[in-house]
């Protein structure tokens, strides 16, 4: 995990592993940069279930559960917006090809919900053509 | 077979699977994985389950713990049992919201409010 010194802008990278805990501890680090930008509570839930969803999606659908593939997340987090790459080495997918799963019929598979809660949680999420490349971000509400 | 310490409480209630969780995030794969295996093991154990999963003190849960959540609701109904839950956080329900899985699953504020009438259902 790499980071620039906090100021204007937070900015890393990390490269994780599927093991016990790699998430977590990565997860933690995210939460207290964006903690100490202020980030609220019902934003930091938001953002690490989208983080969540992300890297498990890279790891099982991306590189199809390889141990040896990594998943790749480099992130900036200023005061207003937090941006993160998710990247994976997969082949990459069709977002569009993915059923609805709020639909009567699909309520009851238990998979195919992690895309529907990135797009809701977060204020803007898209794939990088093939589709290994998730980009999304969150941006602050606008207060008066 | 796995000697990983258990990752759920199982009490019986007037013959109710009362069901709560060790930890308060339900985010990691082994974690739900194990989870699911420990429930389904209770589930077909009993002849028509009735199951309450109380989840008071989680605080954060992922699309794949819903998965499993799924598949338990599957499993208990097969068996001709019934599942209820109680006590989810107000930011875990709107996760259920989203996903419309509360149209799915039976939701009650309170453990106390979602045992009445199902110890004698």
């Amino acid at each position: 995990m790499t980071d620039s010194t906090p100021g204007q802008c937070d900015e890393g990278s990390a490269t994780i592993a599927e093991e016990n805990n790699a998430i977590e501890g990565f997860q933690r680090r995210i939460d207290e940069r964006l903690t100490a930008r202020n980030y609220t509570e019902t934003a930091r839930f938001g953002i690490r279930l989208a983080l969540e969803e992300a890297i498990m999606n890279g790891f099982h659908h991306g590189n199809q559960k390889d141990p040896g593939k990594r998943v790749e997340v480099r992130w900036q987090i200023s005061s207003d917006v937090a941006t993160f790459h998710v990247i994976d080495q997969g082949e990459g997918f069709d977002p569009d090809a993915v059923p609805d799963p709020t639909l009567d019929e699909n309520l009851e598979i238990p998979s195919g919900r992690g895309i529907m809660l990135i797009r809701t949680y977060m204020s803007q999420a898209f794939y990088h053509t093939p589709g290994n490349h998730l980009e999304m971000h969150y941006r602050k509400p606008v207060t008066k | 077979m796995s000697t990983a310490p258990s990752r759920i409480r199982v009490v019986d209630v007037n013959g109710v699977m009362r069901v709560e969780f060790v930890d308060r995030d339900i985010l990691d794969e082994a974690s739900i994985r194990q989870i699911g295996a420990e429930l389904a093991r209770a589930i077909e154990a009993a002849n028509a389950p009735r199951v309450l999963i109380c989840f008071q003190g989680v605080e954060h849960l992922s699309s794949a713990a819903l998965g499993s959540l799924i598949t338990v609701n599957s499993l208990i109904k097969k068996r001709g049992g019934q599942l209820r839950l109680s006590n989810i956080k107000k930011s875990i329900y709107e996760v259920f919201v989203i996903t419309k899985l509360h149209k799915l699953f039976q939701v009650f504020d309170t453990a106390e409010q979602a045992l009445q009438g199902f110890a004698s259902s």
